[in-house]
């Protein structure tokens, strides 16, 4: 007769590690899927409004160093929220495949944790692999410098963290038959009003628009890009765009984190 | 050693209610998709849905208890508050000596859980399924690689170790739920309903490994609603409905509880109390109760009397649709106990 058995306790770090693990090597597997899912968007962008629009003298030689902060945050944000979003609708919905770690010794908030800093290294990486093809299409863009790269850092990894956690939030909040409905009424207008394709400044022409925009959580990505990659040009004030994203993130996550408990525990 | 306790255990849903933001219906936490956890009760007008109902359970170390009733009956929701997956309204529940609401990490430490339809982890293949999962209750690579193949071995399907988990049949799904719900080692193992869906012969597999781990001194809490099941394999059983505790014994002294005689069934074209009162004057009728147009006969010489009662029926001008028998079995003592029948 055996004797009950009591495993050890493990550290929460120990199974945030594992769960991350768990994460990367799935991702690893579905690299050429997640390139292509991520990179099309991007490419499509560039190659109408940063090759074809300058070459044919539509846009004036400026405009692409405003594309290129801004596509690169697109990509971080979509790529970051789809990354979280789509997971959860699934696992939640039907597959129930997120049972197995519900069931792991650690606190749930560290589950819901995780998968957000998974995301976050998605929409990174997404960034990251956006970055050569944009400088391949577009040629040599004026003003670009990395000179900054702690601003582009932090402004990177701020607005991973904070899209991924309103992947989280929307992921678990939402029904799985309203998922394309949060792309075309949620995702799309946040792309197109974000100043993505072009800058915050740029709307002092229409003035009640930059007020708008500035409810959109990637106007701060997108601006805070601008700020970091070509500072010589008129933007968002790095300190402001940081600081909005920092209460972003701090919103998505705490209300991500409570929706992913909510559906986690009965 | 007490492994399970619970005292008390109410747990009551809110119901949708359809203005503003209508919140969803819990979904079970282990059953299948799209499927509500609440019973069909659910669809009436209340605000709220009883799901448990004070339910008092002691389930000792090493013992395969069973929670046996129908669907909607709140064996689910037991399982989810066990696990840690539901919050009770009210009452307390420990297993394995850890509180579920005060020490939830410390009870998913020590359970394993088969869930009711197999849940694998897609991304991975079979034997990541396993490594990871060890990984998440924090076992060395090596130890875990050791106990997964060793695990895949003893369950006949050490040739998969690296098949994709959709290239396998629905038996080896739910045998690699059980593997995987093994390989921290837990003292405790809960099954939802783990053979629904099986082929007969899966089922008779499933029953040889849920025997040996209960001749290994685990103890096991599985619900079912199948009678044979619960008979085979529990050393216990508490018969639940409508988030009740309606009997709670052994199998032998729940077996011996069954009213006595076979219980035929008659359903007549019309309401069945004349009949009733035709029927209950008969030899060899132990008892006889009218369940609108269904006419229940507790008979102490099996079927032979049904002509006799057939002719008493039409006597009371009523027609006979369809007629069942059924042998005394935890099944009679199921219909006696809550007026309807397990599925």
């Amino acid at each position: 007769m055996n004797e009950l058995v009591t495993p050890g306790p493990v550290s929460a770090l120990t199974v945030f590690w594992a769960l991350l693990r768990r994460d990367v090597r799935v991702a690893r597997k579905e690299l050429p899927f997640f390139l292509v899912r991520t990179m099309m968007q991007p490419v499509l962008f560039l190659t109408v409004f940063g090759f074809l629009l300058p070459k044919m003298g539509m846009v004036r030689g400026g405009y692409q160093t405003a594309l290129l902060p801004g596509i690169l945050a697109v990509s971080l944000a979509l790529s970051a929220i789809q990354s979280v979003a789509l997971p959860m609708v699934q696992d939640f919905g039907w597959t129930k495949e997120i049972e197995d770690r519900l069931l792991a010794p650690v606190a749930t908030w560290v589950i819901a944790a995780e998968k957000i800093v998974a995301g976050m290294l998605q929409g990174i990486i997404a960034a990251l692999f956006v970055l050569p093809i944009a400088r391949l299409i577009m040629g040599p863009i004026a003003n670009l410098t990395f000179g900054h790269f702690g601003d582009v850092l932090m402004v990177t990894v701020l607005g991973a963290a904070a899209f991924s956690s309103l992947g989280m939030w929307l992921g678990t909040g939402i029904a799985p038959q309203q998922i394309g409905l949060m792309f075309s009424v949620i995702v799309a207008p946040m792309m197109f009003f974000g100043c993505a394709y072009y800058p915050w400044r740029g709307l002092d022409a229409v003035p009640v628009m930059k007020y708008v925009v500035l409810i959109n959580p990637l106007t701060y990505v997108s601006e805070g890009m601008r700020g970091a990659l070509t500072p010589e040009l008129p933007h968002m004030s790095l300190l402001v765009s940081t600081s909005a994203l920092l209460v972003i993130c701090a919103f998505f996550w705490v209300a991500g984190l409570r929706s992913f408990y909510k559906r986690a525990i009965g | 050693m007490t492994a399970i306790r619970t005292e008390g255990l109410r747990k009551i849903y809110p119901l949708a209610v359809p203005k503003r933001r209508g919140r969803r219906a819990p979904s079970a936490p282990f059953g299948p998709p799209g499927q509500s956890a609440l019973p069909p009760a659910a669809a009436n007008g209340a605000r709220e849905l009883v799901a448990l109902e004070g339910l008092d359970l002691e389930v000792g170390e090493g013992e395969f208890f069973g929670l046996l009733g129908p669907n909607g009956a709140g064996k689910t929701t037991t399982l989810g508050i066990l696990t840690t997956r539901v919050v009770a309204s009210a009452g307390r529940a420990s297993v394995a000596g850890a509180d579920v609401i005060n020490d939830p990490v410390g009870v998913r430490r020590r359970i394993g859980v088969v869930p009711q339809r197999a849940n694998p982890d897609r991304g991975l293949n079979v034997l990541e399924n396993l490594v990871f999962h060890s990984a998440y209750f924090g076992i060395a690579r090596a130890d875990a690689m050791r106990r997964a193949v060793a695990l895949l071995e003893q369950f006949g399907m050490g040739e998969k170790a690296d098949a994709k988990v959709d290239a396998l049949s629905g038996g080896q799904q739910q045998r690699l739920m059980i593997a995987r719900a093994l390989i921290h080692e837990p003292g405790v193992i809960f099954l939802d309903e783990p053979t629904v869906g099986l082929d007969p012969q899966a089922r008779l597999a499933l029953w040889d490994v849920l025997r040996t781990l209960h001749r290994q001194g685990r103890t096991i809490v599985m619900t079912t609603h199948y009678m044979e099941e619960a008979e085979q394999l529990c050393d216990r059983l508490a018969i639940i409905d409508r988030g009740r505790l309606l009997a709670l014994d052994t199998t032998v002294s729940l077996k011996a509880k069954a009213p006595g005689g076979t219980l035929i069934e008659l359903d007549l074209n019309g309401p069945a109390d004349d009949a009733a009162a035709q029927v209950r004057a008969m030899d060899y009728v132990s008892k006889a109760e009218a369940v609108g147009d269904v006419l229940r006969v507790h008979s102490a010489a099996g079927g032979r009397i049904i002509s006799a009662v057939i002719e008493a029926t039409e006597a009371a001008g009523r027609h006979v649709r369809n007629i069942t028998l059924t042998e005394p079995s935890l099944e009679t003592l199921f219909i006696e106990l809550t007026g309807r029948k397990l599925d």
